[in-house]
């Protein structure tokens, strides 16, 4: 069994030094309570900060426990929030890709479209903010269950339904799927819940690695894939460096 | 080799820089936010040494953001927060006083005095515009008035006037060692010193606000090469400057007589195009220039201001603390089905467009027990959507025209819920264009212009594509119930701050 890593004992200890008391506490009164260097200390407070595990008053400058760890069992991000934050990049995926863009987050089980970019061709779209997606039948929400082992479990307690031929609903199927789409870090759905269209998507990551949502564009499925139906690389390529770019986009703001 | 255009937007907030290609698309984006200085009430103050330090950061930063070298840059334009108003020494390029910012209502007084018998209107057939304290020229006599030894100063030409864009060439062309000091005709219609018609310094109203010619800048086209850089980007040619609204109109596209847009930032603004035409709106408007493109004749624009939508939020959020980032006006909304009965006026500066009463400050009117924080999150939305009625009906009744869909830009846009509801209230389309950013994307379509990246304007109208789009679903009777009682509400902001020595010092 592998050892318990340093660091995350120290930071539970300046949680929990925190959570007692008066609840505020200095760098120094932080470091000299648990015999850590200054340096230390302050290393771990300003991770925690960033997490949102922690924040500083602004007046004192002294510590104190965040609202981020209150709300650890509510999403941590506002899917507003998500498409405001990534918009500029959405659009432009669009833009460059010549397709439909959906950004989607993954709730109660399927996938909630945060935004939507119409496809550039000026036809008349309807803005799919708002709506869901089955997510065992598309891109975005394969991208999403590959990377959150809960969801899928929850999912997988009841028989999925099929869209078309080509939806995937075997359990077992489904699963190594998944593990494909860990392994490549991208999705593609190919007339999986229509026929003749297609997607690819890819994770948006927080801070640790922490899938929050997927990126993707659809479209006709001879545009997007080969006649193998893999992805063809160009568009895979703009699809990931928009989730790159968002994913920078989150761990900046 | 690509190469890009950069676009450099001077905002209320913060200042950007955007790598655009040549189809248009947004390549990199970098930014920096400055300070706001609220010193008193009704103050608001940058400092434009801080806004310059962030342009020498953010430029390079998005050029290195983009995988690119300098010398794929070929030509950076200029989009700016219109009449902020910033005076350095020419010597030394050290500002001398705070810029004072375009919310800044301390020239409430001094407006009404230049006003006189006349009324606001006095210099109207000139400059377009009526006295308000929304523009730069009577700051600019506000700040010879009170600062000590500054008039003279200014007269012997060692201290320089500029709005944000002329002061960041004077410093990108080298500042106080030949900076080049150069305003372009947007920004100077901003200022009530400039004719409409001549597009020159008009010696009335230079003469009538106590201005000296001799620290005004050059006024050049918003397309064309002024100079070269010196310090960021060194070499590269500074090709375009635009206030911000104009830049956006020209990122929209709206090169045709009758094309109009509307951009949700800090403040908001409608603007249509209206040809190589001045029209004088008898309903509020604002007569201002739209752009002019090399030695073209100048496009003009009629312009529905209003001066606090974005900012409402921020209040909502600063103020209030009832949320913690801008984006969760939405959620908080959404927790309600509508306003609860409340309604929000934000008329903090005054009401801009169509009313222009500089004596009016905000209320929230209609409070009972029953309304939550997610009934005033309603009403902050709709509070926008209203004050966007207002001046579209202004726009439709000055141009005997009724728009039929709306361009929209701008941070805000992003905001599904608002959008929504803007569609709802106007019982029009509310249209987005693919890239949100249409005030960095038209500075740099005037830049690329003038140095021959895009060969004209009907290549860039191409480029323009649909990203989202709002239908209206509101039903008739609601609406006109709702615009009732949204109108009664703003009766109730007026002549509420009495003119007292505290307006004049």
């Amino acid at each position: 069994m592998p050892g318990s890593v340093q660091s995350i004992e120290r930071a539970a200890a300046v949680l929990r030094l925190l959570a007692g008391g008066t609840g505020r506490l200095g760098c120094v009164e932080v470091a000299n309570s648990l015999g850590l260097a200054k340096g230390t200390a302050h290393g771990i407070l300003r991770t925690l900060q960033a997490v949102g595990f922690v924040e500083q008053d602004r007046a004192s400058g002294k510590y104190l426990l965040g609202p981020g760890l209150v709300q650890l069992t509510v999403p941590h991000l506002d899917p507003n929030e998500l498409r405001s934050l990534a918009l500029n990049w959405t659009d432009s995926l669009a833009a460059r890709a010549g397709e439909t863009v959906r950004l989607g987050v993954l709730e109660a089980g399927t996938v909630l479209v945060a935004s939507h970019a119409f496809r550039p061709d000026d036809s008349e779209q309807v803005l799919e903010v708002g709506a869901r997606r089955p997510a065992h039948a598309c891109a975005l929400g394969k991208v999403l269950l590959a990377f959150d082992a809960g969801a899928l479990a929850c999912l997988q307690r009841r028989p999925l339904p099929a869209y078309t031929p080509r939806t995937c609903t075997e359990p077992r199927e489904l699963a190594a799927a998944l593990a494909t789409v860990r392994r490549t870090g991208w999705a593609v759905d190919a007339e999986e819940l229509e026929m003749g269209t297609a997607g690819i998507a890819a994770p948006v990551q927080d801070r640790g690695g922490l899938t929050v949502a997927a990126v993707g564009i659809a479209g006709p499925v001879e545009r997007l894939c080969d006649a193998s139906h893999a992805p063809r690389p160009a568009l895979l390529a703009l699809v990931q460096d928009a989730a790159r770019a968002i994913s920078r986009e989150l761990a900046a703001s | 080799m690509q190469r890009y255009v950069a676009a450099l937007d001077q905002g209320t907030t913060s200042t950007r820089c955007i790598l655009f290609d040549s189809s248009g698309r947004l390549v990199s984006v970098s930014q920096a936010e400055h300070q706001q200085h609220y010193p008193r009430p009704g103050w608001v103050e940058h400092d434009a040494a801080e806004i310059w330090r962030n342009v020498t950061r953010v430029v390079p930063e998005a050029v290195e953001r983009a995988g690119a070298t300098p010398e794929q840059v070929v030509a950076i334009g200029i989009a700016n927060q219109r009449e902020t108003t910033v005076l350095w020494d020419r010597a030394t390029g050290r500002p001398v006083v705070p810029a004072v910012v375009w919310q800044d209502t301390r020239t409430a007084g001094l407006v009404q005095e230049l006003a006189g018998d006349e009324g606001p209107d006095r210099f109207r057939d000139r400059c377009g515009l009526p006295l308000a304290p929304y523009f730069a020229g009577p700051r600019l006599t506000w700040l010879l008035d009170h600062t000590r030894g500054l008039r003279e100063r200014a007269e012997r030409g060692e201290v320089l006037f500029g709005t944000m864009e002329t002061w960041l060439i004077w410093n990108l062309t080298g500042g106080p060692d030949g900076g080049v000091h150069v305003t372009d005709v947007t920004n100077a219609s901003r200022t009530m010193l400039m004719g409409i018609d001549t597009l020159e310094w008009d010696p009335t109203l230079l003469d009538a606000m106590g201005v000296p010619a001799a620290m005004l800048p050059q006024i050049r086209s918003s397309s064309e090469v002024y100079g070269q850089t010196r310090t960021v980007l060194p070499g590269t040619p500074i090709a375009a400057a635009l206030g911000d609204q104009q830049a956006a109109l020209f990122g929209q596209t709206c090169f045709a007589p009758g094309e109009a847009k509307c951009t949700y930032g800090t403040g908001s603004f409608l603007l249509l195009n209206t040809g190589t035409e001045t029209v004088r709106s008898g309903n509020g408007l604002l007569t201002t220039v739209g752009y002019r493109i090399g030695q073209e004749p100048a496009r003009y624009a009629l312009e529905g201001s209003i001066a606090i939508t974005g900012s409402l939020v921020q209040w909502f959020r600063d103020g209030l603390g009832l949320i913690s980032t801008a984006a969760e006006i939405e959620t908080l909304a959404m927790t309600v089905q509508d306003n609860g009965g409340c309604y929000i006026v934000p008329a903090f500066a005054g009401l801009f467009a169509p009313h222009w009463r500089s004596e009016a400050r905000g209320v929230i009117v209609g409070l009972t027990s029953y309304v939550t924080r997610g009934h005033l999150a309603r009403a902050v939305l709709e509070a926008v959507a209203w004050q966007t009625r207002e001046v579209v009906d202004a726009m439709d009744a000055d141009s005997g025209l009724r728009l039929t869909s709306l361009r929209v830009d701008g941070g805000m846009t992003a905001d599904h819920l608002l959008m929504q509801t803007v569609a709802d209230v106007l019982d029009v389309p509310v249209v987005r264009p693919m890239v949100r950013e249409t005030v960095s994307l038209g500075a740099a379509y005037a830049a690329g212009l003038a140095v021959g990246y895009w060969p004209d304007l009907e290549g860039l109208r191409h480029n323009w594509h649909r990203a989202g789009q709002w239908l209206p679903a509101m039903d008739e009777q609601r609406r006109a119930q709702e615009y009732d009682n949204w109108s009664r509400a703003v009766a109730r902001t007026l002549d509420w701050v009495r003119p007292g020595p505290s307006e004049q010092d």
